[in-house]
């Protein structure tokens, strides 16, 4: 592994009785990179992404990230090592505020233990006021000032996905997992979301591994594509390689049969 | 702190130590000082037999504040509530009982270490149930912690060397504080309003550090299991660490409560910690309301009051005899209203006596409008 590598997917297998949700698949992703995964519906691209977070176990292959082999490992062991993700159906704590969500990303920032929580004095409360200091950086990054103490459940979905983005972020990752960031959204939402990954990838550096439907966005923001469909690698390269490549026109559109 | 606010901006903040205030408006700081002075004065103002009851509401609400944080807050349903009370119970009366007595007691009569023991025992105990809430979830565990309840009744039956034995039982743990009897009656103040004053402070404590906790890093993390333990796990929160965080702060309480309930009538037998009482505690978070602090302690309030006020009710409702052997009678009455409760507030309010608190608030917040 490089140093110009954060992620490094090596022939990673995964398969629920029969079926093989993941086949063999192999990426790296760089330190700047915005690498997107796409392929038609069931191809395995959230199970790659629940294989990199931890909550499935790969039979066979091996997952580096920034010098750290992932498998085996549980969620929140990934999660404190700086990989933080997004879901596909948002997977927010409804019932909590937009700031009680972001400062949920912060866990593991915050150290202090249960003594000092139910006495609430000198460090619980300075790591406190530390990280609602740095959930409010976020609050102004994602525009969601309006939104601080409503329960998330209550907002309209383009902002809950913009919340799980925060989440994301306030974790502080060293890579971002985004699985359909704009999955369900109208053009003027998907049009924010994009801006905001674009200024993640700008302001804050962060690489990101992208799954997403909208070939437009794909297209635009993505520096390397990877494809698969039934579990398995299809091609890899910059978006206008893949859009040309015969076996992702043959992956989406089918067969060509009789000219 | 108020020094820097513009005048008729009560509600504006200015610093986050503000914004995370306990009590962050001056309506809630001013109802919460009133609500303590009333209750504070209450043994000036109520009967003796009152006072006793109100006592152990108290304790009951300790109890509760346990059961809401680990069913309420971390979202694991434990119907094992009475197991850990009635650890807290024996740990405490073996500890502060007569050495030469009939039971085991080792003459330990202070409450500042009796009454730590009794939850640290009762945690530990929790601690080590907690491996199952990391296997199981929703009624598996449910299913599993009522298992607790019966393993307990059978060794409390058993063991009558500490506990008395079935229907004759024990003493409570003795009431006393640095050599001072802490309930006796004297020319200051009876027996029962200086129980009630001191389960009152008791109880004031421990609801405190249970909202402190609620509201940290620890009760978030709760939450979170409770709502979503995927995405929880995902974002870093442990998960079978925080739900032997949930146990073990959840048995302290039990045990400390279990510990306390009994000083009040100061006799106590093994047929108490039954299902009933785990029961009895799980519809005190669910009528108070699940997830909240003051749900629990206002649930366990009318829990434990519900009886004396189907009494009450009896002077109301002539066709209803107060003799046990007459149908209908207000024993009965007590049974069904309990269950008719639980159903009500399932149904029509899921959050409780605590949201009917807030609809009450947000008419009046909105009135003359309706929203």
């Amino acid at each position: 592994m490089t140093d110009q590598e954060i992620l490094r997917f090596s022939n990673v297998r995964l398969s629920f009785a029969g079926v093989r949700a993941v086949d063999g698949v192999s990426f790296t992703v760089g330190r700047q990179e915005l690498f997107a995964i796409i392929g038609p519906n069931g191809a395995g691209k959230t199970s790659i992404f629940n294989v990199l977070s931890g909550v499935y176990r790969p039979q066979s292959g091996r997952v580096v990230f920034d010098g750290v082999d992932l498998v085996g490992r549980r969620p929140h062991e990934i999660a404190a090592l700086g990989l933080a993700r997004t879901f596909q159906n948002v997977e927010l704590f409804a019932n909590l505020t937009v700031l009680e969500n972001l400062l949920l990303g912060r866990h593991h920032h915050i150290r202090y233990g249960p003594l000092a929580a139910v006495l609430w004095r000198g460090r619980a409360r300075r790591e406190e006021l530390a990280a609602r200091a740095a959930v409010e950086e976020i609050v102004e990054f994602l525009e969601l000032e309006q939104w601080r103490r409503m329960p998330v459940g209550l907002l309209p979905y383009g902002v809950q996905k913009r919340v799980e983005l925060g989440r994301a972020l306030a974790m502080e990752p060293k890579l971002l997992l985004l699985d359909e960031p704009v999955g369900g959204m109208n053009l003027e939402e998907t049009e924010d979301m994009a801006r905001y990954i674009l200024d993640v990838r700008e302001e804050l550096g962060v690489p990101m591994v992208l799954v997403e439907h909208d070939m437009g966005l794909v297209m635009d923001l993505a520096d390397r594509v990877l494809v698969v469909d039934f579990g398995q690698p299809v091609a890899t390269g910059t978006p206008a390689e893949v859009q040309t490549h015969p076996d992702v026109v043959r992956a989406y559109l089918g067969e060509v049969t009789a000219a | 702190m108020s020094n820097s606010r513009p005048r008729g901006r009560p509600l504006l903040r200015t610093s986050y130590a503000e914004d995370l205030a306990l009590l962050d408006t001056p309506a809630k700081r001013w109802w919460t000082a009133a609500l303590l002075v009333l209750a504070l004065s209450l043994p000036f103002l109520l009967t003796d037999d009152l006072l006793q009851l109100l006592a152990v509401c108290c304790v009951a609400a300790i109890g509760a504040i346990g059961l809401g944080l680990v069913t309420g807050y971390a979202g694991q349903v434990s119907l094992g509530h009475a197991f850990f009370l009635g650890i807290g119970a024996y740990t405490a009366a073996g500890l502060s009982g007569d050495p030469d007595g009939r039971v085991i007691g080792l003459g330990v009569t202070d409450i500042a270490l009796w009454l730590p023991a009794a939850g640290l025992v009762a945690a530990l105990a929790g601690v080590l149930v907690a491996p199952l809430a990391t296997r199981l979830r929703g009624l598996y565990l449910a299913i599993v912690t009522l298992g607790l309840v019966f393993i307990g009744q059978h060794v409390f039956n058993e063991w009558s060397a500490l506990t008395g034995g079935a229907g004759v039982g024990r003493p409570a743990a003795t009431l006393e504080f640095l050599g001072r009897p802490l309930a006796v009656t004297d020319a200051v103040a009876t027996r029962d309003q200086k129980l009630y004053w001191l389960m009152l402070v008791l109880l004031l404590v421990f609801a405190v550090a249970a909202r402190n906790l609620a509201r940290s890093r620890i009760g978030r993390a709760f939450t979170a299991i409770r709502d979503r333990d995927i995405a929880a796990g995902v974002i870093g929160v442990n998960l079978p660490r925080y739900k032997t965080v949930a146990f073990a702060v959840s048995s302290f309480y039990a045990g400390c409560a279990g510990a306390l309930l009994y000083t009040v009538t100061g006799f106590f037998d093994p047929g108490s910690f039954s299902l009933l009482l785990s029961v009895q505690y799980i519809a005190m978070v669910l009528i108070g309301g699940a997830g909240t602090i003051s749900g629990a302690i206002a649930g366990a309030f009318f829990i434990t009051l519900l009886p004396r006020l189907t009494r009450e009710l009896q002077a109301w409702v002539p066709f209803v005899s107060t003799q046990p052997n007459e149908v209908p009678n207000v024993f009965q009455v007590e049974t069904i209203l309990y269950g008719v409760l639980i159903i009500v507030f399932l149904i029509f309010e899921p959050r409780g006596l605590f949201g009917l608190w807030i609809r009450a608030r947000n008419y009046w917040k909105a009135w003359p409008f309706s929203y």
